[in-house]
């Protein structure tokens, strides 16, 4: 039966991630935001505790950990599995703050690489540890398929040499998953992922960037240099394979496109109710049963942002409902992704403008939101390469027909 | 109590007689000889005047059961898990919508359009189909048991993606009927649902909308004042479906003290005068503008206020929101294999991402309105509130739905402006969605 609301059985995870976001998110934006690349101890403490529900049964993981493969599902089932709810907590922490989640112990990107695509014996070797995604080079940022990081076989090792920008908690993670490509000649098919120990020689930490948003995420640039991983490391198969090699590393994307979607949620959300609550207090407020031109124009912005922050909130939730039915979902996960991020900017923008110097200012955090808004519409995927993918899809053109 | 689906001799006199005062009307020499006014109010107090003898003729409702108590249909009710995937029961009417939408009104969508007329032959194929039954309950004959505005919006949705005009025209009636469901007494039901589970169910269409401008559903013009016996209606209805063929009306008016109430109205009441409206959009569904002057009608008359209006309005919102989406399809499915085969510059303009990025913003804001209108209708036939959700659909249908209309004739340049393509019919349907009240409901 047709239902499109969030499910009742996840309401204990959605009311602990919320509580989170209130209590330990919300305190700290502002100290983080200022002090950039210091790391938030306050996280530690909060992970274990994370850990615990994540084991008890009760949480559902409050990162990019939490996506993968949907369990099987039997014929008729329905099912609301670890996709849902993982996208519902992060929806929730990113309404307390998106630096500070991106900062989540053990919960990085590289976790939802290595539970997507990983096999038995690296899910038990990996398990525990927080792993950082390395896909971005200086001369390569959407054309993933472009990188020039190279992996030769060496015995039972691979040779990594290259340099990596952009990596999220690339600093504070154990393990970097770096993608690298086996024949600069083959192109996609010949792109793989492998799992990289920090302290590995030749890999090496070069600088951390100083940004316009989400500062509490430190975000490392690498140089490789002859560096040695094992061949145990390397997540999926093996093999050059035109048909399925580059697929493997974009199917990644299927899963973690919804919970970047949900991490801008998550500051709509906030944006929305702050400001909401803001011209309530000036005297504005949506109603809705009248027409929006009936109301005045500052609720009928508000009625118009609600609308697209409903639109973008529902086709990530199909996203994500999709990948815990085992549903293909490219598409839907990049629709989830292309609304989601341009409607986060458009409304954190706008609801600064609505709030005039009061959201200008620092006092309040609407002005951190505004600008930890952009990375959401360009990381994971920027907007444009979102319409690509939809595009793509929907006219059934190859990247080489429709550029 | 059955009614025969040829329309009344009165009614085809009439429409004769309107194509006469039609060559009349564009005769220059009328001007010349200065007739022009005092022949359009004669002709105003003789169709007034000969409606009301047509209408006589036309079905008498009367009571053919009793009912203890108003029939109702049950809420639904589910597991509570998030699911997108339509019942077994919705799969099968969906179907059989998108077959006869398809293959009945988008042949015969552009004929209809000028013609400000839909056949009636589709009109009656439409009834057979029988869509309207599974809103009634089993009590009155119908084929209802639960509250289904979540099917009804899969139906509309897929009867529009043939043509969202000819999709007006056959859904009118079955909004009277299902607001007779919702919130009719047993009297109100026994007496003229049962003619809307017949073989030949009535024209009939729910009249809100209002012709002034910035018009609030909540702030009617037309009013209803009480006396002896009942109520007296006065005002002017706006763009209402086949007003001059029905035999029912439901009738949104101010009641004193009340607030803004639903009338029942039958097509013969005394004080009922129709003028053809034509429209930007909507033209197939015969837009009318409906006088009522004086119009009595009896103390049993009043259908529902307050709260039952409010959501009145709001199914009604979602139904035009879910005639926009299958609009919206429509030009999805046309523009993609257009922009495939148009060759500029040496290869299909598919390939420019100018194009294409306008192609998947279609499809991107298409599905966030389709998702946010099924979220308020499944809300709906569970009775959970629904006003927020459907506020937030509606504005989607107003804005992102008409981009939709908008980038399907740009993306066919010239060719989207003529009549050779479908899709400057749909920009002006898709107009009407944003701002319509009433007509339609689920």
């Amino acid at each position: 039966m047709i239902n499109l609301e969030t499910p009742k059985k996840f309401s204990g995870l959605i009311s602990q991630a919320n509580q989170v976001a209130q209590q330990f998110y919300r305190p700290n934006s502002r100290k983080y935001d200022r002090a950039e690349h210091s790391y938030p101890k306050e996280l530690d403490m909060l992970a274990s505790l994370m850990d615990g529900l994540a084991s008890s049964g009760s949480g559902g993981g409050a990162g990019a950990a939490g996506v993968g493969k949907g369990e099987a599902v039997s014929g008729e089932d329905n099912r609301n599995g670890s996709n849902l709810s993982t996208l519902l907590g992060a929806i929730e922490l990113c309404w307390g703050d998106v630096g500070l989640l991106l900062s989540m112990p053990r919960q990085g990107l590289g976790n939802s690489a290595i539970a997507a695509v990983a096999n038995e014996e690296q899910l038990a070797r990996f398990k525990g540890r927080w792993a950082a995604m390395a896909i971005t080079e200086p001369g390569t940022g959407s054309d993933s398929a472009n990188i020039r990081t190279t992996a030769v076989k060496d015995g039972d090792y691979y040779v990594l040499n290259g340099e990596k920008i952009y990596v999220t908690a690339g600093e504070r993670a154990n393990l970097v998953v770096v993608w690298a490509t086996l024949d600069r000649n083959i192109g996609r098919a010949a792109i793989k992922s492998f799992v990289v120990e920090k302290g590995t020689p030749g890999f090496e930490l070069v600088r951390l960037e100083h940004k316009l948003g989400i500062r509490a995420s430190d975000t490392a640039a690498f140089v490789l240099r002859d560096v040695r991983v094992h061949k145990d490391n390397l997540l999926g198969s093996a093999e050059v394979n035109a048909e399925k090699g580059f697929a493997g590393v974009m199917q990644t994307f299927d899963n973690t496109r919804p919970l970047v979607a949900g991490m801008a949620l998550g500051l709509t959300r906030a944006c929305l109710e702050h400001t909401s609550a803001v011209l309530a207090k000036a005297g504005v407020e949506v109603d809705f049963n009248l027409h929006a031109n009936l109301q005045s124009a500052a609720a009928a912005e508000l009625l118009r942002m609600e609308a697209d922050y409903e639109a973008a909130r529902l086709l990530t939730m199909q996203a994500a409902w999709m990948a815990d039915n085992r549903r293909p979902n490219s598409l839907q996960a990049s629709m989830a992704k292309a609304k989601a991020g341009r409607t986060c900017v458009e409304v954190a923008l706008k609801c600064v403008e609505l709030c005039g110097a009061a959201g200008y200012g620092e006092d309040e955090l609407l002005e951190k939101w505004a600008r930890d808004a952009k990375i959401l519409d360009i990381f994971e995927g920027t907007q444009q390469i979102q319409l690509l993918i939809v595009a793509r899809r929907l006219l059934g053109k190859s990247s080489n027909e429709l550029k | 109590m059955t009614m025969s689906a040829t329309p009344p001799k009165r009614l085809k006199a009439m429409s004769l007689g309107l194509k006469l005062l039609n060559e009349f009307a564009g005769n220059p020499l009328v001007d010349k000889l200065g007739l022009r006014k005092p022949a359009e109010q004669i002709v105003t107090r003789a169709t007034s005047a000969g409606f009301a003898t047509a209408a006589q003729i036309g079905r008498s409702f009367s009571a053919v059961q009793k009912l203890v108590t108003p029939a109702r249909l049950h809420k639904k009710t589910g597991s509570g898990l998030f699911d997108l995937r339509p019942s077994e029961e919705q799969q099968m009417l969906r179907d059989a919508a998108a077959s006869f939408a398809m293959e009945q009104l988008r042949p015969a969508a552009l004929a209809a359009d000028t013609a400000t007329k839909a056949p009636p032959e589709l009109l009656k194929a439409s009834a057979e189909l029988g869509f309207a039954l599974m809103n009634i309950p089993e009590a009155l004959g119908g084929a209802g048991s639960e509250r289904s505005a979540m099917s009804n919006v899969l139906i509309a949705e897929a009867l529009a993606q043939g043509d969202l005009s000819l999709a007006v025209a056959c859904l009118a009636p079955s909004a009277v009927a299902t607001a007779l469901v919702l919130w009719g007494n047993e009297g109100q039901q026994a007496q003229y649902l049962p003619a809307f589970a017949g073989e030949a169910s009535p024209a009939a269409a729910l009249a809100v909308q209002e012709p002034q401008p910035l018009f609030d559903a909540f702030a009617l013009k037309t009013t209803a004042t009480k006396k002896a016996g009942g109520y007296v209606l006065n005002g002017v209805k706006a763009l209402v479906p086949r007003a001059d063929e029905c035999e029912l009306f439901i009738v949104a008016a101010e009641l004193a003290g009340e607030g803004p109430a639903l009338f029942i109205v039958e097509g013969a009441a005394a004080g009922l005068s129709f003028a053809a409206e034509p429209a930007m959009g909507l033209r197939a569904a015969s837009t009318q503008r409906l006088t009522l002057k004086n119009v009595e009608v009896p103390g049993t008359a009043m259908l529902c206020s307050g709260a039952d209006y409010a959501d009145c309005i709001a199914l009604a919102r979602l139904a035009w929101c879910a005639l926009a989406i299958g609009c919206a399809q429509a030009v999805l499915d046309h523009v993609i294999p257009y922009v495939n085969e148009r060759v500029a510059f040496g290869e299909p303009i598919s390939h420019r991402q100018a194009v294409a990025f306008m192609v998947a913003d279609i499809a991107i804001e298409l599905e966030g309105l389709r998702l946010a209108t099924w979220r308020a209708a499944s809300r709906a036939e569970r009775s959970e509130s629904f006003a927020r959700e459907t506020a937030i659909a509606r504005k989607l249908a107003s804005e992102k739905a008409m981009k939709i209309g908008n980038d399907g004739v740009q993306l066919l340049g010239g060719h989207g402006f003529t009549k050779e393509y479908p899709v400057e019919r749909w920009y002006r349907d898709l107009r009407a969605c944003g701002f319509m009240e009433g007509v339609v409901l689920v």
